[in-house]
């Protein structure tokens, strides 16, 4: 492996994402459009990278270059210093950058045990009866049991997404991927799921490249705030979260928590605004 | 917030707390389940209402036909004079419950169908399949299969006669044809219903090109190929009949146009019930199949 002076030694502490200079043109129908225009982003190894920015303004592109579902068109990612991708070569999707989706992706045919264990069993680095005993472990240590044998339609979204967490772990990715993850859940929920991300990631120190528009969200999990431009999305800002971890709910009424939120709102309010004129959906 | 708890709660789901241990979910027992079923079913009106509807059908074919005779239904026999044949043991035109005639074309009537559904989905099922994996493979056959779908079974007759050796054959075909095509489509338009986010985790989890055919694909495929396997069977049964019309020394098809040509009247309404009865009933056993193979769908509809 080349590792050209960036840190990957230790195990804890992989997943360093260098983005450089990159842009996106989408063609649909002839029409240039700019989706990113030289964004350069240097995520460190075990980072919890939030990235906030306007409904389509190229967030997703970004995470869908690395996650190896689209090209990009100029500019360079580097995954731990090795290139990942160039406008010439796009990576196949990989088990080292799993990514958690907006709207989940468990598969609703397979159990809860059958989807956690997916990964290595699928690319035969464990058998199916380690697999399913490290995944029984593992949903133990986080508040998982008892629902192994269920189809993910028998149990809450909040438990899916956590599952889909789980089964993300399992294969020790490099960089989890979330786009989105929590969008569409109550507030209630949402909280659960808040506290377990952040559980995990306490436990894990996996580098995390989140996705979200909710600036709450943004300021309680992540370690840095990337705060996108509208389209053609560049990087605005970077909001450096200092709150120590391990976080919990009473952080939500500090003095620190209230600055960075109204530092993060002004930032973003211009964007959604400019976003709005320009006839994009609000935020 | 309340709301949503309440939503949560009348879903059966809970929202588990962190940290607290999760109650394990309560299995019952499939056995259990249909009964609990069955009672809330014989609770509801459905069942007697189910009833009166058939009963009100036969009292309408009854009136219409034995008791006022209207112009348009006096031809027609009644279904006093169609169960007096049925239950006969000695049929004044040779087919009853209890003449082996009658079994015999049953049985070979659904021996056809068998043989031709059979056929139908060994090959419709993975040319489907194969048709939303690989786009080439369905650029290929695409607008093959939407010329050859529309044309009418019947247009089929004459060719297949040509084609085959000897009326076997022939009817067979016919009814393969009928259900081939519902089959194809059906399961193409499985593949093609699968959301694209399905084959974005497999592939971020490491699965092969393979894996996802055999852990994606088809899984998810399974819904609307049981679906279409349920539509293709409903045209096997029609295309069999029609074949059996035109080119049949046996079948139920065979028997209807035979009945007619010689005024047996009430032979045809016995063939045509059982022509429905068997209908539903092959019906019926794809569904219990299907939802065999797909458990999780059965239990996303109990939830």
């Amino acid at each position: 492996m080349n590792t050209a002076g960036f840190e990957t030694a230790d195990e804890k502490s992989r997943g360093a994402i260098n983005i450089r200079n990159v842009t996106k043109v989408y063609d649909p129908d002839g029409a240039c459009v700019l989706a990113v225009d030289n964004c350069s982003m240097d995520i460190s190894a075990g980072e919890f990278c939030v990235v906030v920015g306007p409904s389509g303004c190229g967030k997703t592109t970004l995470l869908n270059a690395i996650a190896g579902f689209h090209g990009i068109s100029g500019g360079e990612i580097y995954l731990d210093g090795e290139l990942l991708c160039t406008s010439e070569r796009m990576p196949k999707p990989g088990s080292d950058r799993i990514v958690v989706f907006q709207n989940g992706a468990l598969f609703p045919w397979f159990t809860v045990l059958e989807n956690v264990t997916f990964g290595p069993v699928m690319q035969g680095v464990m058998a199916k009866k380690d697999a399913e005993d490290k995944a029984l472990h593992m949903m133990g240590q986080m508040g998982l049991q008892g629902i192994s044998m269920n189809y993910p339609s028998e149990i809450s979204s909040g438990m899916r997404r956590r599952v889909e967490i789980a089964r993300a772990l399992m294969n020790n990715p490099r960089v989890l991927l979330l786009d989105e993850p929590f969008r569409a859940m109550d507030a209630l929920t949402k909280t659960v799921v808040h506290q377990f991300l952040l559980n995990v990631y306490d436990e894990y120190k996996t580098t995390i490249f989140f996705i979200t528009h909710d600036l709450d969200e943004a300021i309680f999990l992540g370690s840095k705030v990337y705060i996108m431009t509208t389209r053609p999305a560049t990087i605005k800002k970077i909001l450096e979260v200092t709150i120590p971890r391990p976080r919990d709910f009473r952080i939500l009424a500090s003095p620190e928590y209230q600055r960075l939120r109204d530092e993060c709102i002004s930032a973003v309010h211009e964007e959604a605004v400019k976003a709005f004129k320009a006839g994009e959906r609000e935020m | 917030m309340t709301t949503d708890t309440v939503a949560n709660g009348a879903k059966g789901v809970s929202v588990g707390l962190p940290g607290a241990p999760q109650a394990p979910q309560k299995q019952t027992s499939d056995f259990r389940l249909t009964l609990i079923r069955l009672k809330f079913w014989l609770k509801s009106p459905s069942p007697y209402l189910n009833i009166l509807g058939l009963a009100g059908f036969l009292l309408f074919w009854y009136l219409t036909t034995e008791v006022l005779k209207l112009p348009l239904f006096e031809k027609l026999p009644g279904p006093t004079a169609t169960l007096d044949e049925w239950l006969s043991h000695d049929p004044m035109f040779g087919i009853s419950f209890f003449t082996l005639e009658y079994y015999q074309h049953i049985g070979i009537s659904i021996w056809r169908v068998f043989q031709a559904f059979a056929l139908a989905t060994m090959l419709g099922v993975p040319i489907g399949l194969f048709m939303g994996w690989k786009k080439t493979f369905k650029d290929y056959t695409f607008p093959l299969l939407e010329v050859l779908r529309p044309i009418p079974m019947l247009a089929w007759v004459p060719l297949s006669i040509l084609m085959w050796p000897g009326r076997e054959a022939s009817i067979v075909f016919l009814t393969f044809l009928g259900s081939f095509f519902a089959t194809v489509l059906n399961t193409l338009l499985g593949v093609e219903s699968i959301d694209e986010c399905y084959f974005r985790a497999a592939a971020s989890l490491g699965a092969s090109e393979k894996q996802i055919f055999s852990k994606v694909i088809v899984p998810g495929a399974l819904p609307f190929i049981f679906t279409g396997l349920q539509i293709s069977m409903g045209y096997a049964w029609f295309s069999l009949v029609a074949g059996e019309m035109l080119a049949g020394e046996f079948g139920l098809g065979y028997l209807i146009w035979n009945s007619y040509t010689l005024v047996q009247y009430p032979v045809i309404i016995i063939a045509m019930i059982t022509l429905g009865v068997i209908g539903s009933l092959s019906s019926l056993i794809i569904r219990l199949v299907g939802d065999k193979l797909m458990q999780w769908k059965v239990r996303e509809a109990a939830q």
